[in-house]
């Protein structure tokens, strides 16, 4: 679409190679980040939203494997066709992971001022000791913890402080693409709240687009000013957050929005009938065919396209009139 | 009316290292009863180091109190006889937050469900056995065919957490203690669990104890909440009260920092975070929230403040409602709604 967007991905798919036969956990998903943006990715357990975040980065494990597609990356090129060395120098400087529960990634042996001296000693080594050592206060400042953290090991701090430092670690030298993997998902309500107010500050501050993955509703609702669903592989729609919320267009993005509890209203709870497809054996046409109240024809025949509708992408049969 | 289970100054104190005793107190002094007569849902909600696990582990017996009582059925669960405690652990059964974890891998999930029918002798036979089994998984809307004869990996954790309400149905329980039930599901299947909650209280007249951090939930299936800072109870009443209209400052700042799924409310617009919302030691006196509250003053530092009713179902322990009448804890159920009853309005009779 837009020629000043950040990163593009084109058809992106990552399959697993399994036993049982190929897994198609991402499949042909395409979007673009404007800088600055945004991105919420929301999606069930299953639906690929996590194995997309660690693809970008090629950060992806066997048996997963990239079946085709892009990831764009401006003044870098495609991302899948880096040589190795390259790809080192594309992470942490360029696009940058912030991952899920924090508390697990960070090398409990190690000081914390240590492990954010390593990504920064690696992209610049010609740093002198005393600028490294700046570097890292501010660093640790820009996240709001003390200084003295830079001392602690990881199990002297708590939840919020290691998820804190994960953010730091991943804005250290200023990507253009932050991607956060469930940040805040083992974090309580008041701690998630300081958390997330952290990372949206850094992120205006070093003016770089997030794309976030999670299934929470609320947090997208208040961190995300774009938000794309995902179902089995598949981005159904994205839209602008307040769009998404106010009129959702995908039968699928409607039940999940119908699905979500909220303190404003008591309401019979409904769940979205059905369960979500195994990625081995897809239903043909659109994969939410067999759940969808709203199936007609074509559905269990042809797999919808991805339409510009109404200011958004859709992928939906009921809307493919709309284009001519 | 007859009190179902009690607690009675329950106190739960955990003591680490050898040398310098570390002690952290879980549970304080909570006095709570839940009747048998109306059947209810009971919400206990607070963040990590509240004492909602431990509480729920003392009335499971578990684990037992420091000081203080579990009373089932008038009598304390300690002095229990055999014939006793195997009523009181059929009538009050478990739900847990991970349902993969409540199963043993090797074994079928028939398994969780036959082993019960046997111990406590509810059927005379193998054919009645199996029709106890079907008819409770039917009533959690489980195919019996698609579900028995399996192993627990091949059920999703919506089904593997549906068998486990139907081992409390089929145990005919009184009381299901679930802690945080829904925590590990997806949105479109947390909605389905908790309206079987919900279901299972209106037409098997089961009561629920549900302890969450998430008060959205809560106030969805939810008639009445307790809200727990450190171990004790900040906030008690009608989930209406407490979490459309808080009043203590901590369940304030709780509900506003509920993420809400709609873009055009400001998240926490009611207020800023003061204080650190991690730091595990509390003030040795006065009110337990007094660092990070916004609102203390000198009254806070020195004295722990009781439950104020300042409203016919709500009781909130703070000075910032001293004009009210005192709530003891051994009368809190009187905030609480009964289910169906409107919701009372105006100040507290005095």
């Amino acid at each position: 679409m837009s020629s000043a967007a950040v990163l593009t991905v084109n058809d992106l798919r990552v399959y697993y190679d399994t036993d049982a036969g190929t897994v198609k956990a991402v499949d042909g998903v395409s979007f673009d980040l404007q800088p600055g943006e945004r991105l919420g990715l929301v999606g069930e357990s299953g639906s690929g939203k996590s194995t997309l975040a660690l693809a970008l980065m090629r950060l992806h494990k066997p048996p997963a494997r990239i079946a085709g597609g892009e990831v764009l990356l401006e003044g870098t090129g495609d991302v899948l066709k880096l040589e190795d060395g390259d790809l080192r120098q594309m992470r942490l400087d360029q696009m940058a992971l912030i991952p899920q529960g924090a508390m697990n990634s960070l090398n409990p042996v190690m000081r914390i001022r240590d492990q954010l001296a390593d990504g920064i000693r690696t992209h610049m080594p010609n740093l002198s000791r005393d600028e490294l050592r700046n570097r890292i206060q501010f660093q640790l400042k820009r996240v709001e913890l003390p200084n003295d953290v830079g001392g602690k090991f990881p199990h002297e701090l708590s939840g919020g402080m290691k998820q804190r430092v994960a953010i730091a670690i991943g804005t250290s030298l200023s990507p253009s693409v932050i991607i956060a993997d469930e940040p805040t998902s083992a974090l309580d309500v008041v701690v998630q709240r300081q958390v997330m107010e952290t990372l949206r500050s850094v992120q205006k501050e070093i003016g770089s687009a997030v794309l976030i993955v999670g299934h929470d509703m609320g947090l997208m609702a208040q961190f995300a000013d774009h938000m794309g669903v995902m179902y089995a592989g598949k981005l159904v729609e994205l839209a602008p957050v307040k769009d998404l919320f106010a009129n959702p267009q995908h039968p699928y993005t409607k039940l999940l929005i119908e699905s979500v509890p909220t303190i404003r209203a008591k309401r019979s709870l409904v769940g979205i009938p059905g369960s979500p497809p195994t990625l081995i054996n897809v239903p043909p046409g659109c994969p939410f065919h067999p759940r969808c109240p709203s199936v007609f024809e074509p559905c269990d025949r042809d797999v919808p396209e991805t339409i510009s509708h109404d200011g958004r992408l859709v992928a939906c049969h009921l809307y493919e009139h709309e284009t001519a | 009316m007859t009190l179902f289970l009690e607690t009675v100054n329950l106190t739960k104190i955990f003591s680490a290292g050898i040398i310098r005793r570390r002690q952290t107190v879980a549970v304080e002094n909570l006095t709570m009863s839940i009747d048998e007569d109306s059947p209810t849902i009971l919400a206990i909600a607070g963040e990590s180091g509240s004492g909602k696990t431990t509480l729920a582990r003392l009335l499971l017996g578990v684990i037992a109190p420091t000081s203080g009582q579990v009373i089932y059925r008038g009598q304390s669960v300690e002095e229990l006889s055999r014939k006793q405690r195997r009523e009181y652990l059929r009538e009050i059964q478990p739900i847990f937050q991970d349902p993969f974890e409540s199963f043993n891998p090797f074994y079928k999930v028939d398994h969780v469900l036959t082993t019960p029918v046997a111990k406590f002798g509810l059927a005379d036979s193998k054919a009645e056995a199996d029709r106890l089994i079907e008819q409770a998984l039917d009533m959690v809307g489980l195919q019996p065919s698609e579900t028995l004869g399996r192993f627990p990996h091949q059920l999703s954790g919506g089904q593997r957490q549906r068998v486990m309400v139907a081992r409390a149905m089929l145990l005919r329980s009184r009381l299901i203690v679930a802690d945080e039930p829904v925590s590990m599901v997806d949105a479109s299947l947390r909605a389905t669990i908790l309206e079987g909650i919900r279901l299972m209280k209106r037409d098997l007249g089961i009561s629920v104890l549900y302890i969450t951090h998430d008060l959205t939930t809560a106030y969805q299936i939810a008639d009445n909440i307790l809200i727990m800072y450190k171990g004790s109870v900040v906030e008690a009443g009608s989930v209406e009260q407490v979490i459309r209209n808080p009043k203590h400052p901590y369940t304030q700042l709780l509900v506003s920092s509920i993420p809400q799924p709609d873009p055009e409310i400001a998240w926490g617009a009611d207020g800023e975070i003061a204080g650190d919302p991690e730091a595990l030691d509390v003030a040795a006196t006065g009110c337990k929230f007094v660092d990070r509250c916004p609102l203390a003053f000198d009254r806070c530092h020195s004295d722990h403040p009781p439950l104020y009713r300042e409203h016919l179902s709500r009781a909130a322990a703070c000075y910032l409602y001293a004009d009210s009448p005192v709530l003891d804890q051994d009368t809190l159920n009187e905030v609480f709604v009964l289910d169906g009853a409107p919701e009372p309005e105006g100040d507290p009779a005095r």
